[in-house]
């Protein structure tokens, strides 16, 4: 049945079924403040997303997205801080033409390593190549001998821990444990008002639907095949032929690029970046949104991401005390009772419903969005 | 007895290999010669060390000392990816399949084409994929079931698409971790006459506890005790070989 090396069918109606909820359905029914806040929560679909090809495919769990998530933040928040540091903005500092946080860390000069974020050109590759390195580098080292499963886990997370552990300490040259705060343009077009941020949700809508199309594509390559079989039975991988550290490395540095690109996303719309979304906490909070979309699928992936923010939102505003037992435990109930997440839900029980309607009456696409949302709620 | 060059004609060459864990020498001083085209099967007790000899051919564990050559090259410094590339099968003894992707894919993971990362991102399933899958399907009496997911698939249908995965590598030396473990007694006779149509052009190394069955097959015997060689030839001189009942026959 496969029509493409993208999707099959069910997958495109998929596809345009989220499409029309993130371009359509959402825009004209939120105000901007809450479509401003669906745009930092699909940020966080980025890394889910990496998280689908890297641990539901590739049976690789990494604990520390933020990482990644980071780099790509830092590297997008380092070009808005510049641009906002001109001279003219920063004239009452004792060195103008360099970011506050320097200022006020008594640093004189421009490091080295910031210069060249003054480019957009550098920048956007940074976005790439710098968690896209890092990335390789960590995983050549414990892919190529053998580490994996809960050590790899433990070890991701140790990473989380030191960077985080180093931007807070280095905070004349990164801001420190407040992030870098107060962008404000980007190329002298200003990010903050309103219509930019309706501009910035399609931009990212756009990102995300190529990541979605990138993740398809690895999904129905043979390489996306090997992923599971590997996941399956690593020997049997192994003694086919296969350098299963080479498909690991891929897919980790797959899901860095990705969340990466989440980071530079949030930097952008929510207009700050700090450490707090870097550790251990927020690097495990993406694995649960993974989870409760259902680690195998694509789609499932940002609905799962989009559900759990906006409960969040909703019962800590309600509630502060009470969420993170609520999310541990909305974690423990989907890996026992739903391993495979709204995704699962949908294919095991609203699926075959729908095709017994489809049969007997003319099928409505739109109503699977609403329909899918809906019954998300149970899996809380 | 046989130090340096040995002679060309044999496909596999093992020589004074040892394998120790802890001190304890699993494979000790091991010799053996495969010739091109040979059926041999290594019967022995349980912990005599089959295992491991597959194990360290195949490159899943590294010899302690001694050397393996395989058509001239070394195989002991040889990662197990490129140990498959000069053209080593292994079929493990539990079948190890992948449950998750149907009996197609199984098979087409194994077909030796798009190896690397990049190979695999743009492989296409191509005519000469699909025919060739679909011949193996049918050697291995799985052509009718070919889009079911393998998990659904018999023990025994799990053993034949586990000897196909191999077959679709077409490798020179295959080596079959007791292929018949656990069939039932029409499935042994299919494997038997399964494995007679395989072996055409290229050398099989069997383990097997399956008197019967191993009668049925061999060229050549080779009975391990100890991590060492008890005995070895053809089928009737090791039955009757004295140590061999003790040790193994005899039980």
């Amino acid at each position: 049945m496969t029509d493409n090396r993208f999707f099959n069918r069910s997958e495109l109606i998929g596809i345009l079924v989220l499409a029309v909820f993130l371009v359509l359905v959402l825009p004209l029914t939120l105000d901007v403040f809450r479509l401003n806040l669906v745009a930092k929560y699909l940020t966080y679909a980025f890394v889910a997303l990496g998280l689908v090809v890297c641990w539901g495919y590739g049976g690789i769990l990494s604990l520390g997205q933020g990482v990644f998530f980071g780099l790509g933040g830092y590297c997008m928040a380092m070009f808005l801080k510049l641009e906002a540091s001109s001279v003219a903005n920063t004239k009452i500092q004792s060195t103008p033409g360099i970011p506050d946080f320097m200022d006020w860390n008594q640093i004189t000069a421009l490091p080295l390593f910031w210069k060249p974020f003054s480019s957009l050109t550098f920048t956007i590759a940074a976005i790439i190549l710098v968690p896209g390195i890092f990335a390789l580098i960590i995983g050549t080292a414990m892919f190529k001998r053998r580490v994996g499963g809960t050590y790899f886990a433990i070890i991701t997370q140790a990473v989380a821990a030191i960077l985080t552990i180093l931007i807070v300490g280095q905070q004349g040259y990164t801001g420190g444990i407040n992030g870098m705060t107060d962008l404000r343009t980007l190329k002298g077009w200003d990010i903050r008002p309103d219509h930019a941020k309706i501009v910035l949700y399609f931009f990212e809508v756009g990102c995300l639907f190529v990541c979605i199309m990138i993740a398809q594509f690895v999904r129905h390559s043979k390489l996306g095949r090997i992923l599971v079989a590997m996941r399956e039975k690593e020997d049997r991988v192994r003694f086919s032929g296969y350098s299963v550290a080479n498909f690991k490395i891929f897919a980790f540095c797959v899901a860095a690029v990705f969340a990466a690109i989440g980071g530079a996303m949030f930097a952008l719309n929510v207009g700050f970046m700090s450490p707090s979304f870097v550790g251990i906490v927020p690097s495990i909070e993406m694995v649960i949104y993974t989870a409760v979309g259902g680690r195998l699928s694509i789609l499932g992936a940002v609905y799962g991401t989009l559900l759990v923010n906006f409960a969040k939102t909703s019962l800590s505003e309600t509630f502060p005390e009470l969420w993170l037992f609520g999310l541990g435990g909305l974690f423990i109930a989907v890996v026992l009772a739903f391993p495979n997440g709204l995704a699962g839900i949908w294919g095991d029980y609203v699926q075959p419903r729908i095709d017994g309607l489809i049969s007997s009456r003319k099928p409505k696409p739109e109503g699977w969005t609403d329909s899918s949302v809906a019954d998300g709620a149970p899996a809380e | 007895m046989l130090v340096g060059h040995q002679p060309k004609e044999f496909l596999l060459a093992v020589e004074a290999l040892t394998v120790s864990f802890d001190g304890f020498k699993a494979v000790n001083d091991l010799s053996f010669y495969v010739d091109e085209n040979e059926i041999r099967v290594i019967i022995g007790p349980n912990g005599a060390g089959k295992t491991t000899v597959l194990d360290l051919i195949c490159g899943k564990t590294k010899a302690t000392s001694g050397s393996i050559q395989f058509r001239g090259k070394e195989l002991t410094r040889m990662r197990e990816n490129e140990i498959v590339k000069t053209g080593v099968g292994r079929k493990f003894q539990n079948p190890s399949i992948y449950d998750d992707l149907t009996v197609f894919e199984n098979l087409e993971i194994s077909y030796p084409r798009g190896r690397s990362v990049f190979g695999a991102l743009t492989f296409t399933r191509d005519a000469a994929v699909r025919d060739r899958v679909h011949e193996v399907a049918e050697m291995i009496f799985l052509k009718d079931r070919l889009n079911v997911n393998a998990d659904l698939l018999s023990h025994g249908q799990k053993q034949w698409l586990e000897i196909g995965m191999l077959l679709i590598q077409d490798p020179d030396l295959l080596m079959l971790d007791e292929p018949v473990a656990g069939m039932s007694v029409s499935e042994r006779a299919k494997t038997a006459e399964l494995l007679n149509r395989i072996i055409k052009n290229r050398s099989v190394l069997v383990i097997e506890h399956d008197m019967k069955f191993v009668e049925d097959i061999a060229h050549k015997v080779t009975v391990l005790h100890q991590g060492q060689i008890l005995s070895e030839g053809t089928m009737d001189k090791v039955k009757n070989d004295p140590k061999v009942v003790e040790v193994y026959l005899g039980h």
